[in-house]
């Protein structure tokens, strides 16, 4: 076997150091600082999560936790500072089932190495929040949180669906906050189990239950607090799924404020509790009386003013017309007929006698138009003797028109010989 | 229209159609009388939401396997 050099056997077969070699030994401090060195520029160590039971625990006077975590073959020591310790969510013990997160280094004094804690947590309820978070983002990669699924919930629901279990508080609460804000509403009640491994089928099957109706509005998915554990089964990934499958919407109260489980993230609304899913969906009773009282007294005040504005226009038309009657024009009428009269009768007093003077003047001109008068002048009518019609232009008879021509005594019939116009 | 007809509307059905009456009479252009038969309607349906409010009592039934409605257990 190969030996380094200035290392070699005695007579006794132990390994000997050659005293004549020159020797540079680290000291103890140097070789654990180099131990250390390793320790600390491996990413591994300085980053790691491991999971053991707590042994040894022990809360130092400084506030600092000392402990060891273990599993059936090795131990490993672990340090939590006091500063870290105080974000702890729990009290650890002898037993604890921990994960633990950390750097692994050397305590040079001891030549151990040891955990230096910085976060501990129940091994159960860290699985837990690893399957919640895993499955979250699982789902929401394929879209089944997304935004635009939400579908918008109906001002007025009428039946109202709630899958939940029957005798939970969150079932009361439900029905108390209805009465009070909704009561036209019916509560029709899909019942499961909402808590324990029989939970999720149930709560499945409750909401195709009322899936099959089509006279369901909105559906409530509703339970109380409780432990992250009992509300499992809100997280179970066949409940999203059948939330986000519903055709009725869905609006989720599970637990209190705080609590968020995967049916929140696939439900259309997500409510802090059951009572404020139950607000969420009802309009509230006394907020609809006043608008409906509201809307009665727009109804008065709209005909009252349709009322007025057509009483307006007939006023408006009936004055219109007053000035086109007839029975205006007939009282003008009349009183014009009366002046008339008692001027007529006037005149007529003053002008009988006048009149009768022209009456004889009258007479006398009648006499002087008499056509025999005319024609006892010296005057003629000419007459076409084809037609008879009455000559009393040159333009009436051209050349060779056959003329009847009456004189005072008798008739002549004559030839158009020539025609001259002008006087 | 009477006020028997109204009694199948549910509270929602008589308030939109309240919603909606007010609203047309609010775009004016109708004559007098469908001003004051609208008025009338409106009216009545006012007077039945209120009345659907007032008698209002939360009813609650349970859903069948089969999806018909039963009386709660």
């Amino acid at each position: 076997m190969a030996l380094p050099a200035g290392i070699g056997y005695n007579e006794r077969g132990s390994v000997t150091l050659a005293a004549s070699m020159d020797i540079h030994p680290f000291t103890i401090s140097q070789l654990t600082g180099y131990i250390r060195d390793l320790f600390d520029q491996d990413e591994l160590l300085q980053d790691v999560w491991v999971q053991g039971e707590i042994s040894n625990f022990t809360r130092a006077s400084s506030g600092h936790l000392y402990f060891t975590l273990k599993d059936e073959h090795s131990e490993l020591r672990c340090v939590m500072w006091r500063h870290t310790a105080a974000w702890l969510s729990f009290e650890p013990q002898h037993g604890d089932a921990v994960l633990a997160h950390g750097a692994v280094t050397v305590y040079e004094p001891r030549g151990q190495y040891q955990l230096i804690c910085d976060a501990l947590q129940v091994a159960g309820a860290g699985d837990l929040n690893r399957q919640f978070e895993l499955l979250k983002a699982r789902l929401e990669a394929e879209g089944l949180f997304d935004p635009a699924r939400k579908r918008p919930l109906p001002a007025f629901p009428h039946r109202i669906g709630i899958v939940t279990s029957p005798t939970t508080a969150a079932f009361q609460d439900v029905q108390n906050v209805l009465r009070r804000r909704y009561p036209l509403a019916e509560l029709i009640l899909s019942p499961t189990l909402v808590q324990g491994k029989e939970a999720p089928p149930q709560i499945v099957a409750a909401l195709q239950r009322l899936n099959q109706r089509d006279d369901i509005d909105v559906i409530l998915l509703v339970r109380g607090g409780g432990s992250l554990e009992d509300l499992w089964c809100f997280n179970d990934e066949t409940v999203v799924r059948a939330v986000a499958a519903s055709r009725i919407p869905v609006v989720t109260g599970v637990g209190h404020e705080i609590d968020f489980t995967l049916v929140d993230f696939a439900a259309d609304r997500r409510a802090p509790t059951p009572s404020a899913a139950a607000e969420l969906i009802t309009p509230d009773v006394l907020a609809l009386r006043s608008a409906t009282r509201d809307l009665a007294a727009r109804l008065d005040r709209l005909l009252t003013a349709h009322l007025q504005e057509q009483r307006a226009a007939v006023r408006g038309q009936m004055r219109l017309l007053e000035r086109m009657s007839p029975l205006v024009r007939i009282r003008n009428d009349r009183q014009r007929v009366d002046d008339l009269l008692a001027r007529a009768a006037l005149r007529i007093q003053h002008s009988l006698h006048r009149r009768r003077d022209r009456l004889t003047a009258q007479t006398r001109a009648l006499e002087n138009a008499n056509p025999q008068t005319l024609l006892r002048r010296g005057y003629a009518l000419l007459t076409r003797t084809d037609d008879g019609v009455r000559v009393t232009s040159a333009h009436q008879a051209p050349e060779n028109t056959s003329l009847e021509i009456a004189l005072h005594d008798g008739r002549l019939t004559a030839t158009v010989r020539r025609r001259q116009f002008g006087a | 229209m009477s006020e028997q007809d109204l009694s199948h509307l549910t509270f929602e059905e008589a308030y939109a159609q309240l919603e909606a009456i007010v609203a047309r009479l609010e775009s004016g252009e109708l004559t007098l009388d469908e001003s004051v038969m609208l008025y009338e309607q409106g009216q009545a349906l006012a007077r039945h939401c209120s009345d659907l409010l007032d008698k209002a009592e939360l009813r609650v039934r349970q859903i069948t396997d089969d999806g018909t409605l039963a009386p709660l257990e």
